[in-house]
């Protein structure tokens, strides 16, 4: 084993990197341990020092288990602390998870960073001024009423007595449990949750200070490249690597089972020897993935298939004069991050230290831990920004590539980046879905009854499964791993069912779940899971439903639903785009609303679609798109405004281009011209009105857009041109095609 | 064989002796500790690697070493420093143009390539402009906004 010690300025100045260890044994949250006073992730995670530290420097770090992804929630974390700290924002050090000293959130997933995590800061940071207040009276002999609190400083009202936080920093005041019982400050003064804040991170990102994974230096590093199989399931039947080893620069070759790996003194002789590598091995590749042509049926009567009605309500209604029936399909959809995924690992201090960029240092560090063999107590992690995830990518994949490397490598430091056909060949995908919805409608215009069923396989194969190691190096092993049997979430997250049980109030609704536990495509998480296709199949139907009872979409749905927040954004983002009920197109010219709220429970969001379809070619422009959210309580209205555009954005890229490509051997989307997203001259402009309700508990946002995107412009679609599109991505082709049907 | 290659980078005489078929973005993160130009696809079609080389935005994953000997090279970090930031750096803070920031470094030197041919370009202009630039946080409307602030000379 290798005994490198690093110092933190090794580490590279912005990456955070090491900090001097307290001790704290990591605990397991409990998820559903919520209920009761005390925020779920403080209760997890009680020791107040774990959160928070003041510093006789005038500094206060702030130990969060949510990672940042580039969505600017530690800003957000950052703004909570300070306010309730009474604390200038500067003063705020926010330290990137590290499974050695921080506590454990689980996953950042789930528009949960402000909602859950952001509760359990808020409530520590109160916890936190109150003990420091108290021991300041003890110290000038005053009773805590006496003092005031102004950026750390401690007075009383003549200012005779003082003290300041940086004074009392030495006398350990975090070194106890939290008790969660200390009441935040009142919303009304708040100064600084609320205000826009400029994000930490962006400095750093404009100046091009190394800031990301890829972008650390370690003493020693070298560098790592994978060479996957060519397909899913194929087997490696030679690999003649002598030449290969003998490349320049090259200092190992890996191979364990079908899972192949190199390491080199340089970045770009890893990648030639990678080439080289790939060229060297003759695989076998059986068919295995079904005709992608008809890959919606082949899902559906996939043996063992677990159906559940989720969510039903009967009542007393009047018949139905009218029935509308329709289906929607999702395909396959790719996190495609702009960098492909990082990982760096080597042996530090006698553990196995690995930096990556997953949303779950604490669970990765297990199935590191299981498919290495390695203790548990002896694996590291530690959290470093990688590009925009989405979602489960192949940033924990490539952790655990670089982690195996390394440890073939008598544990040197190895900085290993997939390419860009490693990140769309592997990693997992958003499941293809299928939706289906019958409606029946009363003589009166009413939707009587509401019957819908979703297909899916899981969204959910994450590590941190205790039934199986979710990590792709991990099942090519000579020694396989089994991955994790795949299980739904139950509602109101959910996975394939998330947003299926609308908000609206029908008297009779039954919601039924077909989980499939098959994947023929490797799937789990994308960013909303199951809520985009629902919301999109949901608020689609809703129109067509407002369409056979002649109905004004707004006013259609306003009719069903009481929900007075989700009448306001509805209302909201209506007036905002100047919607006016019974507008005629000409041909090419449309709009379209749709509505949802976030997993049911979290921040409400309409959306209008103003687009535009060339009627001969079939390309749809979305030229516009007003939204109005309800988030409650706005943190950084700023970060929450470019968290609903860029949803809207990549939203609308999803709806209108694309679709993972493959083949009954593997997968065909390779690069940007396998897989095309929207381009700048293709972006819609965005415009957010953001209802905040500042005596109200935040709401996740961060995914809250997606789903109504989609409907939106489908309606906006149907709009312009008479033609119904229920199948996404709406290529030329399609739209053509639709509208030749009429 | 690798060989002694002499590159300008950001106003400086840099040595480096590598293979001369060595894409510059490895030189220029891994010799010369350059991190703003990224890797993104190695295909010349995303735009995260984007440098300055004579006076053109070049996709670095695809530009060998050799073939930028004896032209300037200008990378993120050389456009402006802490104390004197660039107009394109002070917009993109401004308007907070990105999310997660990984394709910055293309836009903002694509953006400085514009600006140096066309100081005043029109929206459709900067549009243009970015097309090959891929961004996947949805950012692009803040982006475009950055660099007509910019371009105007809004940037505070």
């Amino acid at each position: 084993m290798n005994h490198i010690s690093l110092t933190r300025r090794q580490f590279g100045s912005a990456l955070g990197g090491l900090v001097v260890m307290f001790g704290i044994a990591p605990r397991i949250v409990a998820a559903a341990e919520a209920g009761g006073p005390i925020p779920a992730m403080l209760a997890a995670n009680k020791r107040l020092d774990g959160w928070l530290k003041v510093d006789s420097q005038g500094q206060v770090s702030v130990y969060t288990g949510r990672v940042e992804l580039g969505q600017g929630n530690t800003t957000a974390l950052g703004q909570i602390v300070a306010e309730e700290m009474d604390i200038n924002f500067l003063r705020i050090r926010m330290i990137p998870v590290d499974t050695s000293i921080s506590p454990n959130e689980g996953v950042t997933a789930g528009s949960n960073s402000i909602e859950a995590g952001g509760s359990a800061l808020r409530a520590a940071a109160a916890e936190a001024r109150a003990i420091l207040i108290q021991r300041a009276a003890e110290r000038l002999g005053v009773t805590p009423a006496e003092l005031i609190v102004d950026d750390g400083l401690i007075f009383n009202k003549d200012g005779a007595k003082r003290t300041s936080y940086w004074e009392l920093a030495d006398s350990q005041p975090f070194a106890r449990e939290a008790t969660g019982t200390v009441p935040a400050k009142p919303a009304k003064e708040h100064k600084l949750v609320g205000k826009p804040a400029q994000r930490i991170d962006i400095p750093d990102k404009v100046m091009g200070r190394p800031i990301f994974i890829q972008d650390m230096r370690l003493p020693g590093m070298v560098f790592g490249r994978v060479v996957r199989p060519l397909s899913y399931n194929a087997q490696l039947a030679r690999l003649d690597d002598a030449a290969v080893r003998k490349m320049p620069g090259v200092l190992s070759v890996v191979r364990d089972g079908r899972f192949i790996g190199v390491v080199a003194e340089r970045e770009e002789q890893a990648i030639a020897a990678r080439e080289a590598l790939a060229k060297a091995a003759t695989w076998r590749t059986p068919e295995g993935l079904p005709d992608p042509g008809t890959v919606h049926e082949f899902l559906k009567t996939r043996p063992d298939i677990d159906t559940k009605t989720v969510n039903e309500k009967t009542g007393a209604a009047a018949p139905a004069a009218k029935t509308v029936e329709a289906t929607y399909r999702k395909p396959y959809l790719a996190h495609a991050s702009i960098g492909p995924s990082c990982g760096v690992a080597g042996l530090v201090d006698d553990l196995l230290t690995v930096w990556s960029h997953t949303q779950g240092p604490f669970p990765l560090r297990s199935d590191i831990a299981r498919a290495t063999g390695i203790p548990l107590e002896k694996v590291r992690v530690i959290h470093a920004q990688g590009s925009g995830c989405y979602g489960h990518n192949g940033a924990d994949d490539a952790a655990l590539d670089a982690a195996l490397l390394s440890l073939n490598s008598n544990g040197r430091i190895v900085k290993l980046q997939w390419m860009r056909d490693d990140e769309f060949g592997w990693e997992p995908f958003g499941s293809a879905m299928t939706m289906s919805a019958r409606a029946g409608l009363s003589a009166d215009g009413s939707i009587v009854d509401w019957q819908y069923d979703v297909w899916s396989c899981t969204h959910n194969m994450r590590p941190g499964n205790q039934r199986g190691v979710n990590l792709l190096a991990a099942w090519h092993l000579e020694k396989p791993f089994e991955r994790a049997t795949p299980a739904e979430q139950p509602l109101p997250a959910g996975g394939g069912d998330r947003n299926a049980v609308p908000l609206y109030d029908f008297p009779n609704q039954r919601i039924v779940d077909h989980f499939i536990p098959d994947m023929p495509l490797r799937v789990s998480a994308l960013r909303t899971l199951g809520g985009f296709g629902n919301v999109f199949a949901l608020e689609s139907f809703m129109d067509e439903v407002a369409d056979a009872a002649g109905a004004d979409p707004v006013a259609f749905r306003l009719k069903h639903l009481k929900d007075e927040r989700g009448r306001a954004v509805l209302t909201a983002a209506a007036e905002k785009a100047g919607w006016k009920p019974g507008v005629k197109s000409e041909g090419s010219r449309g709009r379209g609303l749709a509505f949802s709220r976030y997993e049911t429970t979290k921040s409400y969001v309409a959306v209008v679609a103003d687009v535009v379809v060339d009627r001969a070619s079939g390309i749809v422009r979305v030229e516009r798109v007003t939204a109005a959210v309800d988030a409650g309580q706005t943190i950084n209205p700023d970060g929450l405004k470019n968290q609903i555009e860029g949803g809207i954005i990549q939203g609308t890229s999803w709806t209108l281009k694309e679709q993972v490509g493959f083949d009954k051997q593997r997968i065909t989307s390779r690069d940007w011209v396998g897989y095309p997203i929207l381009t700048f001259p293709e972006v819609p402009a965005v415009d957010v009105v953001v209802i905040d309700r500042p005596e109200l508990p935040s709401l996740g946002a961060g995914e809250a857009s997606q789903g109504p995107i989609a409907a939106a412009i489908a309606n906006a679609i149907r709009h312009a041109t008479g033609a119904r599109l229920r199948d996404i991505p709406f290529t030329p082709e399609r739209v053509k095609a639709a509208i030749a049907r009429g | 064989m690798p060989q002694s290659y002499q590159l300008r980078v950001n106003g400086e005489v840099r040595d480096v002796t590598v293979e001369g078929e060595t894409p510059l973005l490895y030189v220029l993160r891994n010799d010369l500790e350059l991190s703003g130009a990224k890797f993104g696809c190695g295909l010349s079609q995303c735009g995260a690697c984007t440098v300055i080389a004579g006076g053109t935005a070049v996709r670095s994953c695809s530009t060998p070493v050799r073939s930028v000997e004896g032209r300037d090279i200008t990378t993120l970090e050389g456009i402006g420093s802490e104390t004197k930031p660039h107009a394109l750096q002070v917009a993109f803070i401004e308007e907070q143009a990105m999310q997660c920031g990984y394709c910055i470094n293309g836009m903002i030197m694509t953006a400085k390539a514009l600006l140096d041919r066309t100081p005043h370009p029109t929206e459709v202009q900067v549009r243009e402009a970015l097309a090959g630039n891929l961004c996947r946080c949805g950012s692009h409307n803040r982006i475009v906004r950055a660099v007509l602030r910019a371009s105007k000379g809004d940037a505070k």
